[in-house]
């Protein structure tokens, strides 16, 4: 005897802990096996890129900021550099360097909110507390370069807003010595912790091919076990310069792809991304930030598609220029947006605890998504 | 490796009349310019050409030209009349390691593309944001409704000849 069954649809959000923002997944389920996902997005939009096209270039940098909150350095990164490509302004080492040294800090602070709410997610507290502990040092850092603790508008087309303070090295340093062993510390809470196992090896497998299809960048593309990462493949800045590894998803204890290789490709970034700043930081030639800032930006007549590896993946800027002060379009192909699409995909056979935790593996961010 | 004229030659043998022409005036990243209605087998052979492998796509963008002819009626309301949209496609190759940029240009009267969908699942969203905010209808989506903006949102902001509504749902904006 057979007993009959229907799908029926439940909706996780627009308020609820785990979605990190407003957002609302449609779960088409059966019993508690998942058929669908469908999120449904833009309760935060905000004509990002309406605004840009009334806005002279300078002017977007802060909206960039406003995109992903968690990583505002890495969204000014690579929007000045895409100017700067489309109007061939060369900028000064210095600034290259401390561009570098923002970046990655920053990527550490985007990283350490990923793995900390990840955690919390899964009903772990105390990682979140101890990591939250580390990254207000990294903005605390960050605060007594530009003043701001979170949305910048330090990378200007063409230099800087500030200098770094004559204390930055120095304090840099002492970070660096102090941060480092707790990411061991971190391993022994959560990384190897049974629990926090027991809930992610071997959910939401997304095989290489099909993540490549799917779009996933930056991390959740690496977990896959594909070696990508655009500060290699497609260097931009003065990332050639550097000597780091590129970490990928093992299947350590599951399988290649599932949401613990994701978390655990971004605990090993932590470490390379810190080696990058140590040979950064006792490099940083002299010079004048400002030195390159141009009076007046008016690129020629083009186009440009220009992508950087952002925390959380491939932050893409596709600007058009009609040779005037505005800009005529600017695209943000935003990472978030794109490994959130992924979903339906990869949680599709999963019970419904899972998606908690396949969405918190894919580290998204609602601010880039909606724009 | 292979560069975009290169590419060109390729597609250009391959499909003829589909694939228009290559725009390499513009100071940075030659363009293909493609038929908005083929462009879902050109699409296929980017990706299976053995030579070209296009396994990733980048970004899909949607964009006013904003070449329409202004036209002004009697009482002085500008209009804008004609003109095109485009869609950009940026892809990449992780194997190969190359790059292309194609586009696809339709016109703003009756925008319709092809999808791309089942070539690059990537696409699916990209190309229901192009929808949203300009209007351009893309044949055969599986899911081709409204993303960033309300279900009921009429109008698409991002047409350079957009004008803000004075309500939504009945409330006046700016409320």
């Amino acid at each position: 005897m057979s007993l009959r069954t229907e799908e029926m649809v439940l909706n996780m959000g627009p308020q609820h802990p785990s979605t990190h923002g407003v957002l609302r997944l449609e779960l088409v389920l059966e019993g508690e096996v998942v058929h669908d996902v469908k999120p449904h997005i833009g309760y935060l939009h905000r004509c990002f890129e309406k605004h840009a096209e009334a806005m002279t270039y300078p002017q977007v940098v802060p909206y960039t900021d406003r995109m992903d909150y968690l990583a505002s350095m890495y969204n000014n990164f690579g929007y000045v550099e895409a100017v700067e490509k489309l109007m061939g302004i060369e900028v000064p080492e210095r600034v290259e360097y401390i561009r570098v040294i923002m970046g990655e800090l920053q990527r550490i602070a985007s990283h350490l909110v990923a793995l900390g709410t990840y955690g919390l997610d899964l009903g772990a507290f105390t990682p979140f507390l101890y990591l939250f502990r580390d990254r207000e040092k990294i903005l605390t850092l960050f605060e007594e370069t530009c003043g701001a603790r979170l949305l910048y508008n330090y990378m200007w087309v063409g230099g800087l807003s500030h200098d770094i303070h004559p204390d930055f090295v120095r304090k840099t340093k002492e970070f660096i010595d102090y941060f480092r062993p707790t990411v061991t510390e971190l391993n022994e809470l959560l990384t190897y912790n049974k629990i926090f196992i027991e809930r992610t090896a071997n959910i939401g497998v997304c095989p290489a091919k099909e993540a490549i299809n799917l779009g996933l960048s930056g991390p959740n593309l690496r977990g896959s076990g594909v070696k990508f990462d655009l500060r290699k493949n497609d260097p931009y800045s003065i990332y050639n310069k550097f000597d780091f590894e590129i970490p990928v998803g093992e299947g350590l204890v599951g399988t290649v792809g599932d949401c613990w290789d994701r978390y655990y490709v971004r605990v090993q970034e932590i470490e390379q991304s810190l080696r990058i700043i140590e040979q950064a930081i006792d490099q940083i030639p002299e010079g004048d930030v400002k030195s390159a800032v141009p009076r007046r930006v008016k690129p020629p007549k083009g186009h440009i598609y220009h992508r950087v590896e952002a925390p959380k993946g491939e932050l893409g800027y596709f600007i058009i220029s009609d040779g005037t002060v505005n800009p005529a379009r600017v695209k943000v192909r935003a990472p978030s947006f794109v490994s959130l699409s992924a979903i339906g995909e990869i949680a599709k056979g999963y019970l419904v605890a899972d998606v908690v935790a396949i969405l918190g593996s894919l580290d998204i961010v609602l601010g880039e998504i909606d724009r | 490796m292979k560069t975009p004229e290169e590419i060109f030659e390729i597609l250009k043998s391959e499909f003829q009349d589909a694939v228009i022409e290559i725009d390499s005036e513009l100071p940075v990243e030659p363009i293909i310019i493609v038929d908005p209605l083929k462009i879902s087998k050109v699409a296929q052979f980017l990706r299976d050409n053995e030579e070209l492998q296009f396994d990733s796509l980048m970004n899909l963008s949607g964009v006013d030209d904003n070449n329409g002819e202004k036209v002004t009626d009697e009482e002085g309301n500008v209009t804008v009349q004609g003109g095109t949209f485009s869609v950009y496609y940026h892809l990449h190759s992780t194997t190969i390691d190359h790059k292309v940029t194609i586009r696809v240009i339709t016109d703003k009267d009756k925008p319709e593309v092809e999808t791309v969908d089942p070539v690059w699942k990537a696409s699916t969203w990209h190309e229901r944001e192009a929808y949203d905010m300009y209007g351009i209808i893309f044949l055969n989506h599986p899911d081709l409704r409204r993303i960033l903006l309300p279900d009921d949102w009429e109008g698409y902001p991002l047409r350079k000849d957009y004008e803000n509504p004075e309500y939504y749902d009945g409330m006046k904006i700016p409320y």
